[in-house]
């Protein structure tokens, strides 16, 4: 498979004042109009509807509003905000500055991941040229039009990437997921109407304002439009981040990376589920396998039950702590893990786990919680022959 | 005559409407709740439909405040009435048509027509297996437990049939317990994580000492480094006690001494009852509560083998004698001979948890404190001094009790300076609680008993002393004898009750007018005397910041550090909400009514006191015995 670049958005031209200039003679109605039209989706792994959440912030009246960014890339595997964040941060700031016109706000937030806190010289440096060529601050290019952009840095939790938990430590308080509703565009930070959008969300918004949002439509499936960022790493040739458009199919990419002998894949990173060889040819998209930033591609040399430990053992350690599905779950299922690798879990007490597991998914307060147990259920699933083979099984 | 005033800030008033919905909200979301949103009730009904059964329910009502006024049951563990909402546990979810995952009732809020269903099969199941995880990392051996039978978890994994432990058992204890404290004990192998009593200590009593620290499966309730409790600020209050779903908390337990002195054929063993525990025991013997015991108890108590059964309401009487003496002469060293030494505002001094907030976070208001020791205190000192005088006996043999709501009284008995008998004052403070558990385990039922008196003398108390047990209490019964010693006539309120101070409203403040004045108070004539009241510490910080602000004046405070006063203290029994303390307040206001006795300076024992062994009020033995200082304390 070769890459089609008139289907890539992200890495294609760009100058400062792309979509912006063109905004800020908008009205606020009107961007947000074009951007449920677009239908964007968070291209931070849920998925959710831009244009309906700027919409929701724009109606709520409260204020002041917030446009925050969320650059906490913690999912593991993921890499793919990076890229944006180091080379193409003038898209993200734009972005946010459109946000901020269309919800009516005149303060941003990048929430930076820690483990980025490299990039942070550099992004204060985007920031103030930004400022001296009158694309942020006061009056912005004469529109009569206030915005600016302020970095916080995060410590390191990767609770702190769920939106409300963001908002908590933006607050200084200890990273947890709020209650929702209410929603942050309803109450975010500060109690104030927020927008919370990713990284890579914000950074199509210019494109989507030049071009239009029936360009924008020309490029991915019928639910999942536009292209994505992938960040491909594993047994693969060549590991990296990719543009490609929704749709494309594991099988696809797995040749576009020169993979070989491949196994398993794990889409949308630890959260994510891990397919076999029978779904390859699924399309990446919302409504099929919902990608999330990261591609980890195992070949058949890789133990399937020291991948899935992995993955919970991460759980295990950064979950917040807060809700009892999520704090002792993931702990139960670690534990289950390690009985499976001596060899002493019952087939019965797997059922019960994996029921335990599913019971997770809806129970859980926040999306790290209702996403957790994923890799487990779809390594249990896809590669049970493998795990239950394992020497020393007790049956029952 | 005479004039009050009621002011009341919008705020106040706000509190008042928040804690009557049960809708306490924290700002700074230390308990994960959120930015909460300010509920208010329009009126408006809104159709949702519960279990297939249609309702109208109050929009804004969350789906388990709506659900409990319709008598459905959701069962709720980290959720309690006087605190925010975390939704944490995870107990309380319900299925909403439409969404999809389970929702927590504690906290999703009825804007908009909604169908419910509280106990799907979906529900259930989440429901076990949420409260199996949480057994799993519990050490609940149940039968050596001291909540036993009134512990929440155990409750609800009876009442959804956990009969197997799928995720295993904690069979060994894991962590130390914590004993430092002479008030609290903490056991974190009992700990599931509900963070109400982060709850009680941050938000509602803004103390601080308890947080969530670390993160997963290591997450723990914790105090400052995790240092022992007796080594951090806290100010033994006991709510979290009282709001703690299991024994993760309890009250640092004296019972093996008291009933070892008991036992001692050489020792005297003296109990004085404070009216709190009095209108609280009956509710762990099965009476509703409100209903006061107060002669029965008595009957009790000497069945116990306690030789002298008292009241504390005497000692109550002799502080009000003694802080009323005190607050004139320091308003007239202020007003009249401009002593720049002497501070006003007063503040009472009776609560011991109180008393340890202004030492930790306010050391610069030691010296606004009353120097009158608490009425506990008090007894103990005049019980190893007069009364062992009177009657003849070695001080030595005598072993005093207090029985109290309260926990920070066991830290007020040990503290160092109160010795002034020359022995310890009080040997043992004993809680509600704990008494109870004593009379159970003597095979007492307290309900059936004949009353009996108190021992005199020091068992008479007037209604005033009684009524330190609600919050307010002080105060009238402060103003009852003050007004009197100052204008000859008795407070201008009808029947003797000074309404305004009375209540369950976080502040409350009221303005008396002195005039047509006693001779030697014309210093007083036509003076405003502004007052205050507040109870938890948290509105006492809002007090106090007011007047370090240079913003709110008054000329005396009473604080009491629990929600409700003593009537909801630390020591009481478990449950604790506002209805029930309500029906404390009750029992304790209609006893008041009831006595003929309801001026502390009428109580002819107090008169006798005065006239055999301290001669006045404040006079220089009084003060050797009767008044203390205060310790600042760091924040840290």
């Amino acid at each position: 498979m070769l890459i089609d670049s008139k289907k890539q958005i992200l890495f294609s031209e760009f100058t400062p004042g792309y979509g912006l200039s063109i905004a800020l003679k908008m009205s606020p109605e009107k961007i947000i109009d074009i951007m449920i039209r677009s239908t964007l989706r968070g291209r931070g792994g849920a998925g959710f509807p831009t244009g309906l959440k700027w919409q929701a912030t724009a109606k709520a009246q409260k204020t002041p509003k917030y446009i925050v960014c969320n650059a906490d890339e913690g999912e593991p595997g993921t890499f793919k905000d990076r890229i944006l964040l180091s080379d193409y941060s003038e898209k993200l700031f734009e972005g946010m500055t459109i946000a901020g016109k269309a919800v009516g706000s005149n303060k941003g937030i990048v929430y930076l991941r820690g483990e980025y806190r490299y990039l942070l010289k550099k992004l204060d440096k985007v920031l103030n040229r930004l400022r001296k060529i009158g694309y942020l601050g006061k009056n912005i290019l004469n529109s009569g039009f206030d915005f600016d952009i302020e970095i916080v840095l995060g410590s390191g939790a990767y609770i702190c990437g769920e939106e409300t938990a963001l908002i908590e430590s933006l607050e200084g308080n200890r990273g947890e997921a709020r209650n929702k509703p209410p929603f942050p565009t309803d109450e975010g930070y500060l109690g104030c109407p927020t927008v919370v959008n990713n990284v890579e969300t914000f950074s199509y918004v210019p494109y989507i304002i030049n071009k239009g949002a029936d360009w924008f439509m020309e490029i991915g499936t019928e639910k999942s439009k536009g292209s994505k960022l992938f960040s491909i790493s594993g047994d693969v040739k060549f590991p990296g981040v990719y543009e490609l458009p929704f749709g494309v199919s594991i099988a696809e990419i797995l040749e576009l990376v020169g993979a070989r002998d491949t196994k398993a894949v794990q889409v949308g990173g630890a959260s994510g589920i891990c397919i076999s060889k029978k779904d390859f040819d699924k399309p990446l998209a919302f409504e099929s396998l919902p990608p999330g930033g990261s591609i980890i591609v195992f070949n058949k040399s890789r133990d399937m039950l020291k991948v899935l430990k992995n993955f919970i053992e991460f759980f295990v350690e950064e979950s917040c702590g807060q809700c009892t599905p999520c704090r002792e779950g993931n702990y139960r299922l670690l534990e289950a893990v390690e009985k499976l690798e001596r060899g002493e879990c019952s087939i019965n007490y797997l059922k019960v786990l994996r029921k335990l597991a599913e019971s997770m998914k809806y129970t859980s307060k926040c999306g790290l919680g209702q996403t957790s147990p994923n890799a487990f259920l779809s390594i249990i699933d896809n590669f049970k022959g493998e795990i239950l083979a394992r020497p020393k099984k007790v049956n029952d | 005559m005479a004039n009050k005033d009621t002011k009341k800030t919008k705020k106040e008033k706000e509190q008042k409407s928040a804690e009557k919905l049960n809708l306490a909200q924290c700002s700074n979301a230390a308990c994960g709740a959120g930015s909460g949103k300010e509920r208010k009730l329009t009126g408006e009904k809104i159709k949702v439909t519960i279990n297939d059964k249609e309702l109208e329910v109050d929009k804004g009502l969350t789906i388990l405040e709506a659900a409990r006024k319709h008598n459905i049951h959701i069962p709720s563990l980290c959720y309690h009435e006087d605190l925010c909402v975390a939704g944490i546990c995870r107990v309380c979810v319900v299925e909403i048509e439409g969404e999809r995952t389970l929702k927590t009732a504690c906290t999703y809020v009825v804007d908009r027509p909604i169908k419910i269903k509280t106990s799907s099969e979906k529900v259930r199941k989440a429901r076990k297996f949420v409260l199996e995880l949480m057994l799993a990392n519990h050490f609940g051996e149940c039968y050596s437990c001291f909540r036993n039978l009134n512990c929440e978890l155990q409750k609800l994994a009876q009442e959804y049939g956990i009969d197997q432990l799928r995720f295993g058992h904690v069979t060994t204890p894991r962590y130390k317990v914590d004993k430092s404290s002479y008030a609290v004990v903490r056991d974190k192998d009992k700990c599931i994580l509900c963070k109400r009593c982060i709850r009680t200590c941050v938000d509602l009593q803004e103390v601080g000492v308890l947080e969530a620290a670390n993160r997963g499966i290591d997450t723990k309730v914790q105090t400052f480094f995790d240092k022992p409790l007796a080594e951090v600020v806290c100010i033994n209050c006991g709510q979290c006690i009282n709001r703690c779903p299991t024994s993760a908390l309890r009250a640092n337990d004296p019972t093996e001494q008291v009933w070892e002195a008991i036992d001692d054929p050489n020792k005297i063993v003296i109990i004085q009852t404070a009216p709190s525990p009095r209108a609280a025991i009956g509710e762990l013997f099965g009476l509703p509560a409100g209903t006061s015991v107060t002669k029965k108890l008595n009957t009790a108590l000497r069945m116990l083998g306690f030789d002298k059964v008292f009241d504390t309401n005497f000692t109550a009487d002799l502080t009000i004698m003694e802080e009323g003496t005190e607050f004139l002469t320091r308003v007239k060293e202020v007003l009249v001979n401009k002593n720049k030494k002497v501070k006003l505002p007063m503040f009472t001094s009776c609560c011991p948890g109180w008393v340890k907030y202004a030492e930790h976070f306010y050391p610069e208001i030691l010296d606004n404190l009353s120097t009158c020791k608490s009425p506990q205190q008090m007894f103990g000192a005049i019980l190893k001094t007069y009364y062992a005088e009177k009657t003849g006996v070695d001080p030595a043999k005598i072993v005093t009790v207090a029985l109290m709501p309260c926990s920070a009284k066991k830290f007020e008995c040990n503290r160092p300076e109160m010795k002034s008998s020359g022995y310890k004052d009080v040997d043992y403070g004993l809680t509600t609680r704990e008494l109870a558990q004593m009379i159970k385990e003597a095979g007492i039922n307290l309900p059936e008993l004949t009353e009996s008196d108190f021992d005199h003398p020091l068992g008479l108390g007037s209604g005033a002393g009684l009524i330190f047990g609600a919050t307010g209490g002080v105060m009238e019964a402060a103003l009852r004898t003050v007004y009197e010693i100052v204008t000859g006539r008795e407070v201008p309120f009808k029947n003797l009750d000074i309404m305004p101070v009375r209540g369950m409203e976080w502040i409350r403040e009221a303005v008396i007018k002195f005039e047509k004045v006693k001779p030697e108070y014309k210093f007083l004539e036509g003076a405003e005397v502004k007052i205050a009241v507040a109870h938890g510490t948290a509105n006492a910080k809002k007090i106090v910041d007011e007047i370090l602000a240079g913003r709110g004046f008054w000329h005396f405070i009473e604080i009491m550090a629990c929600p409700g006063g003593c009537l909801g203290g630390g020591g009481q029994p478990i449950p604790t909400n506002l209805e029930i303390r309500e029906a404390r307040a009750r029992a304790i206001y209609s006893e008041d009514e009831a006595l003929a006795l309801r001026k502390s300076h009428e109580n002819p024992e107090i008169l006798q006191i005065y006239k055999e062994y301290f001669g006045e009020p404040n006079s220089h033995k009084a003060h050797k015995l009767l008044h203390t200082h205060y310790t600042p304390r760091g924040r840290y």
